[in-house]
């Protein structure tokens, strides 16, 4: 086989092994939850450093978000009249798509850096290689805790986010296009009801918007995780997993999101 | 030099004028460690990518085929027999020793030899490609990396960055075997800790409440053998202990392994490039080239042989 072939071949294969290497890493995550030891300390450590440390940058992104959407759509909405209908617009935008894609993209920059930054400064220095010797599975220490953590905050994320981004439409919409607060917040409503519900009581707005930021909570945190513990070549090589953690998040994000949209819009808007 | 340090019997602690001399020799050897630092970097790349793959198997995979099992050597407490490894290209090739309990095997050779894979052979963290590894008379290169867990609560491991985990305090560092793996409760654990503490000549008082990072150098290696030996280890295993250290640090780690064999009976395997050290704590050294151990015998015969391999690398010492 020519040079260039082989190559060639040698760089599918790196790259098909990573992939299973990926999927191993996140099966025997998702599988570490159900045994033990539980690690709960760190679960809530984890929650702390994903969730809560979050809460600033998400309440600024929807709020900001939430009102320049609002911003941006009360010119076209006042040239057919429609300024009403304000609430409609701002609510199905932050719950189906944005208040999931930028909790997401937030948390992988602010959360998935730090994750891979943290394992890949423990790979270097030795200290996985410790935890191994002192009869510790690293995946089942580090890992679980930190994919749990993330599944779980998320959606939480998510929520805070649309809320936020919902009341920052609900001010553009007030004092820029004198809609009354009841009336934006009955349209919030029509619109939540308006896609129909799932068990008769959860309105299917609700479960595309959490059933993404599920999805992209444990992408964020395998990828950290996956980057992190694959780190080699010392402090070079914790700055190389970082980038990598989040331009390969925030890519899988984006595409999940699509795929996901059609998968949930033809499930959940079937005739 | 080498009667010198030979004749100062293992226990009676090496006095001020000794360590002085030995400032200015190991001052040199501390340069050209840096060098060499270099080298045994890509080699530990090379051999962390292989423990990732081992991690990734199935822990219910089947051992590997091995050839007729002659058994562990009777009352050795470490042997390996006939191992082989390979990554990208041969690492170790039939390499055979055996640690006997209260030995201090030191391993010594060139950058880049796997004296480091070495240890991790011994722990289970890399499974050789054919041969043995017993660890008190137990088969361990067959165990799952699972079941190996076990196997590693009866070594203690010292690394070269000590290893210390950096978000946890001194004493939440060597309480943390304990409270893994162990059913002893608090007060229990706290006496555990200042006992070991105190072994490596640290003042609890002094050092429970630090992190990592507000340590010296010296310091983490001995609170590293510390964590090492908290959960009462018969075996400890040494990578390059005394590396990166000052030459009077150098000399209170050395004083220090060789306290925990006289005292605790530890055996112990110390890989090693500072030959002045190796041969003040050695009962005997196996000397790793050519993927191969090419001299294992006492520092007294090592310093007696005629080989032109082992004279060269021996140098001026």
């Amino acid at each position: 086989m020519p040079p260039l072939l082989d190559r060639l071949n040698d760089a599918a294969k790196r790259k098909v092994h990573s992939l299973q290497d990926y999927f191993i890493l996140a099966w025997n995550a998702l599988r570490f939850i159900f045994a033990r030891p539980f690690y709960g300390g760190d679960l809530v450590q984890q929650m702390d450093a994903i969730g809560v440390q979050s809460l600033g940058i998400v309440l600024l992104t929807g709020f900001f978000t939430g009102m320049v959407l609002a911003l941006q759509s009360a010119v076209q909405l006042q040239t057919f009249g429609a300024s009403m209908y304000m609430g409609r617009l701002v609510s199905a935008s932050m719950i189906r798509e944005l208040g999931p894609v930028l909790a997401g993209l937030m948390v992988a920059g602010r959360v998935g850096s730090g994750i891979a930054a943290q394992l890949g400064s423990m790979k270097v220095t030795e200290q996985i290689d410790a935890l191994n010797t002192l009869g510790t599975d690293p995946i089942k220490k580090l890992v679980t805790p930190r994919v749990l953590a993330a599944l779980i905050m998320l959606p939480v994320l998510t929520i805070i986010n649309d809320c936020v981004g919902i009341v920052g439409g609900n001010l553009i919409a007030q004092f820029y296009l004198d809609v009354p607060t009841s009336l934006y917040w009955r349209t919030v409503w029509e619109q939540i009801a308006s896609d129909g519900f799932i068990f008769r009581f959860v309105p299917n707005d609700f479960v595309q918007g959490l059933t993404k930021p599920f999805v992209f909570g444990g992408v964020i945190s395998v990828t950290a995780c996956y980057f992190g513990l694959s780190t080699s070549g010392g402090t070079e090589g914790v700055g190389i997993s970082t980038t990598r953690t989040v331009v390969t998040s925030s890519i899988l994000i984006l595409v999940l999101d699509y795929f996901l949209t059609q998968i949930l819009l033809s499930v959940l808007v079937a005739p | 030099m080498i009667d010198r340090d030979r004749a100062a019997p293992p226990g009676s602690p090496a006095s001020d004028e000794d360590d002085r001399a030995e400032v200015i020799a190991d001052a040199a050897e501390l340069r050209e460690r840096r060098a060499d630092d270099v080298i045994r970097r890509k080699q530990e790349d090379r051999v962390r990518s292989a423990i990732q793959t081992e991690l990734s198997k199935d822990d219910e995979a089947e051992p590997r085929p091995r050839p007729e099992d002659p058994g562990p050597l009777e009352g050795a407490i470490i042997e390996l027999e006939r191992v082989h490894l390979a990554f990208d290209r041969p690492i170790l090739e039939e390499v055979s020793f055996a640690a006997f309990p209260g030995e201090t095997i030191v391993i010594v050779g060139e950058s880049g030899t796997g004296k480091s894979t070495l240890l991790k052979l011994i722990l289970r963290l890399l499974q050789p490609d054919s041969g043995r590894v017993y660890v008190n008379g137990q088969d361990i290169a067959g165990l799952s990396f699972t079941e190996a867990l076990d196997v590693r609560q009866q070594m203690g491991m010292v690394f070269q960055s000590a290893a210390l985990f950096d978000s946890m305090t001194v004493f939440e560092n060597i309480a943390y075997p304990l409270r893994e793996h162990t059913d002893l409760n608090e007060d229990e654990i706290e006496a555990r800790v200042r006992e070991k503490l105190e072994f490596v000549d640290l003042v609890p008082d002094e050092v429970v409440e630090k992190l990592p990072a507000e340590l010296s150098g010296g310091m983490k290696k001995r609170v590293g053998i510390a964590r090492g030996m908290a959960n009462n280890a018969e075996i400890m295993l040494y990578d390059e202990p005394t590396s990166g250290l000052d030459p009077l640090t150098t000399s209170t780690i050395t004083r220090l392994i060789m306290k925990l064999q006289r005292e605790l009976n530890v055996t112990s395997v110390v890989v090693s490039h500072d030959i002045r050290s190796s041969f003040r704590m050695a009962t005997h050294i196996a000397l790793l080239a050519d993927r191969t151990i090419r001299f294992f015998g006492t520092p007294e015969e090592m310093a007696g042989s005629d080989d032109r391999y082992i004279r060269d690398f021996l140098g001026g010492f």
